[in-house]
């Protein structure tokens, strides 16, 4: 078991590492360095005293050593385009996206499930039958008009609920949420639900065809041979059983929730962390766009190393030593 | 006397009517959605092809646009050209039928040509990582692991915002269709390497293949001409729901404002610019593009699943 934590920690370490690679060469060689911060004017003298002054004259693997270090202690860079420190930028917009994504995986997880156990309980009944049609087009629909259909029923036909921004955000030290005041709740709720759809539709169909599966194996039958009623095989032999690939599924999903919330925060004006991407890609602003990169790397990461720790938790076999790598 | 008449072959059929006779057209003749789906993709695919014969007026032509028509409501005939605006006009007197045919045959360029651009790269690397094995396969494949579990939306926003910074600005605008291709392309290919890689290492221990080497034949025919042939099923499959996926991907990237030039909108970014008047009630300048979007992907993607189910042999 202590093999297995230590090679998801050292494969963990080897992607952030590939990952910061990828942004430090963006950093380096997309653009002019140089150029962004003097200007045009500059005369040659100043170019080479900044180049110098920057560490822009080291050799590459030392770069690469500074940009590292100086990434761990926070610091990456300033914006072309804003001028601020890049970090203080993504952390004043890391906690609108942050509530939005645990929303939407939260939503998508008790909705997802709940919808799965329903149709394949019910298998042949007319609203299972029509929840999954349902899905089937909610698949193939982008995100965006999923959001700008539900901005046309909620906000202009029926007035209820506003189409941009986070309203009322309330600050707990560093960390702001809209979730204490009441136009912040209702801001919430369009954004929220356009970024869960795509994943609840996904952990519904998961949930349905593994919920199938267990129910014609041998034990399941067993139990309702011995009279234990519907309710207790449903939940506690069968439901138990599908969860391990349900569990991987939304945590791979977490990251590509924090990556949807790039569409989603643009179609709602949402001032989080993919609304911030955007625009820099736009304007080609790359520190932002290099650090936006190495913050989805991290969020991966991290979420695939819980994700085996569950997965411990969950499936007793993974504990023994002999026990064969989960993928 | 005669020589006996061998009893006469039957004719050599056209490839047209093998096709006719082959179990792929009797599953497609046999599956209404298939057919429904089928005649929806080939008409908005013929009718964006004939847009510059179809349409109007040439909705990439700012010349072409009279302001005069501007809010035209569909069926309404505009205040400044006295055209008919079957589908009404947007804020510039952009003619939004004529928008949605130009904008259909962008986004079928850009998906086509990224699909062909991901399949090209993503068949090659993973043929080559199949047949050659050691390192390069584990770096291949280590990139395509990478790669596969972030979204492709994110790589193509990257990818694209690298273009940007690489391109002087003052080509931004002709190269905008490239990069996007590109972008959309780079974003894909990791799918094709790892379904081509894993039927390669099932091909390539098969007699035939051994045949081929033992002969003296070099790798590079051999994969191309031996391998390819057999392992390219599956990968027709993918490249079908991957068009629906592409198209999907450039209008996303387009609604967000980072793909095609605003003078040549494609559906995306329609649906971005329409967008606006959703308070104003001007309601066709989104409704249209939007529903054409839909219409164009669902119907390859409802295509690309029944060829995956036909050519399963499992499913037979």
């Amino acid at each position: 078991m202590i093999a297995y934590l230590l090679r998801s920690l050292v494969q963990a370490a080897l992607v952030m590492l590939a990952v910061a690679f990828i942004a430090f060469s963006m950093f380096r060689f997309v653009g002019d360095p140089i150029a962004s911060i003097v200007g045009q004017d500059a005369t040659l003298k100043d170019r080479q005293e900044l180049s110098r002054a920057l560490g822009l004259d080291d050799p590459m693997p030392v770069q690469f050593a500074r940009f590292l270090a100086n990434a761990a202690q926070g610091d990456l860079g300033l914006s072309y385009r804003q001028g601020r420190p890049v970090a203080a930028l993504l952390g004043e917009r890391l906690p609108a996206t942050i509530e939005l994504a645990l929303l939407s995986a939260l939503l998508a997880l008790v909705v997802g499930l709940t919808l799965g156990v329903y149709t394949a309980i019910r298998r042949n009944g007319l609203l299972a039958n029509v929840i999954m049609s349902a899905s089937l087009v909610g698949v193939s629909l982008p995100t965006f008009l999923i959001g700008i259909g539900l901005i046309y029923i909620f906000s202009v036909e029926l007035r209820w609920l506003p189409s941009f921004g986070r309203g009322d955000v309330v600050r707990l030290g560093w960390w702001t949420t809209g979730l204490l005041t009441e136009s912040g709740r209702k801001s919430l709720v369009m954004p929220v639900v356009t970024l869960a759809f795509f994943q609840l539709t996904l952990i519904m169909r998961l949930v349905r065809s593994e919920m199938l599966e267990v129910m014609r194996t041998e034990y399941v039958r067993f139990a309702r041979a011995r009279g234990i009623p519907d309710r207790v095989i449903h939940f506690r032999h069968a439901l138990r059983n599908t969860m391990v690939p349900v569990v991987t599924i939304t945590g791979l999903q977490l990251g590509s929730v924090i990556a949807f919330a790039i569409v989603t925060e643009t179609v709602f004006n949402w001032p989080g962390l993919g609304a911030l991407f955007v625009q820099s890609v736009q304007v080609v602003d790359v520190p932002v766009m290099a650090a936006y990169l190495m913050f989805v790397g991290l969020v991966f990461v991290v979420v695939n190393l819980l994700t085996d720790l569950v997965y411990l938790m969950l499936d007793p076999r993974l504990r023994s030593a002999s026990a064969a790598p989960a993928r | 006397m005669h020589a006996p008449v061998p009893a006469p072959a039957a004719p050599p059929k056209g490839r047209l009517a093998r096709f006719l006779d082959s179990d792929l057209f009797y599953s497609f003749r046999t599956s209404p959605m298939a057919i429904l789906a089928g005649t929806v993709a080939a008409l908005m695919t013929l009718a964006a092809l004939l847009a510059g014969l179809l349409a109007p007026q040439n909705a990439f032509d700012p010349a072409a646009l009279n302001l005069m028509d501007g809010y035209t409501k569909p069926l309404e005939q505009g205040l400044g050209s006295q055209g008919l605006f079957v589908l009404g006009a947007d804020a510039q007197g952009r003619d939004i039928l004529s928008a949605i045919l130009f904008g259909s045959r962008l986004s079928l360029v850009v998906g086509v040509a990224s699909v062909a651009f991901s399949l090209v790269l993503g068949v090659g690397l993973g043929l080559l990582a199949g047949y050659v094995g050691g390192r390069i396969e584990a770096l291949i494949m280590r990139i395509a692991d990478i790669q596969l579990s972030f979204p492709a939306i994110l790589i193509a926003l990257l990818v694209f915002g690298v273009a940007r910074g690489l391109i002087p600005p003052h080509r931004h605008e002709e190269m905008a269709v490239v990069v996007l291709i590109i972008a959309i392309g780079l974003s894909n290919w990791a799918q094709y390497a790892r379904t081509v890689r894993a039927s390669t290492l099932v091909e390539k221990n098969k007699d035939y293949v051994q045949a081929a080497r033992l002969l003296g034949i070099s790798p590079l025919p051999v994969m191309l001409k031996h391998l390819l042939p057999n392992v390219a099923g599956p990968v027709l499959v993918i490249a079908t729901i991957n068009l629906a996926l592409a198209i999907i991907e450039e209008a996303t990237l387009s609604y967000l404002g980072v793909g095609v030039p605003a003078t040549q909108p494609s559906l995306g970014t329609l649906i971005r610019f329409g967008q606006q008047y959703l308070f104003s009630g001007e309601w066709w300048i989104l409704l249209f593009p939007a529903l054409a979007l839909v219409l164009l992907a669902l119907s390859i993607n409802l295509l690309g699943d029944w060829l995956r189910d036909a050519l399963n042999p499992k499913l037979r």
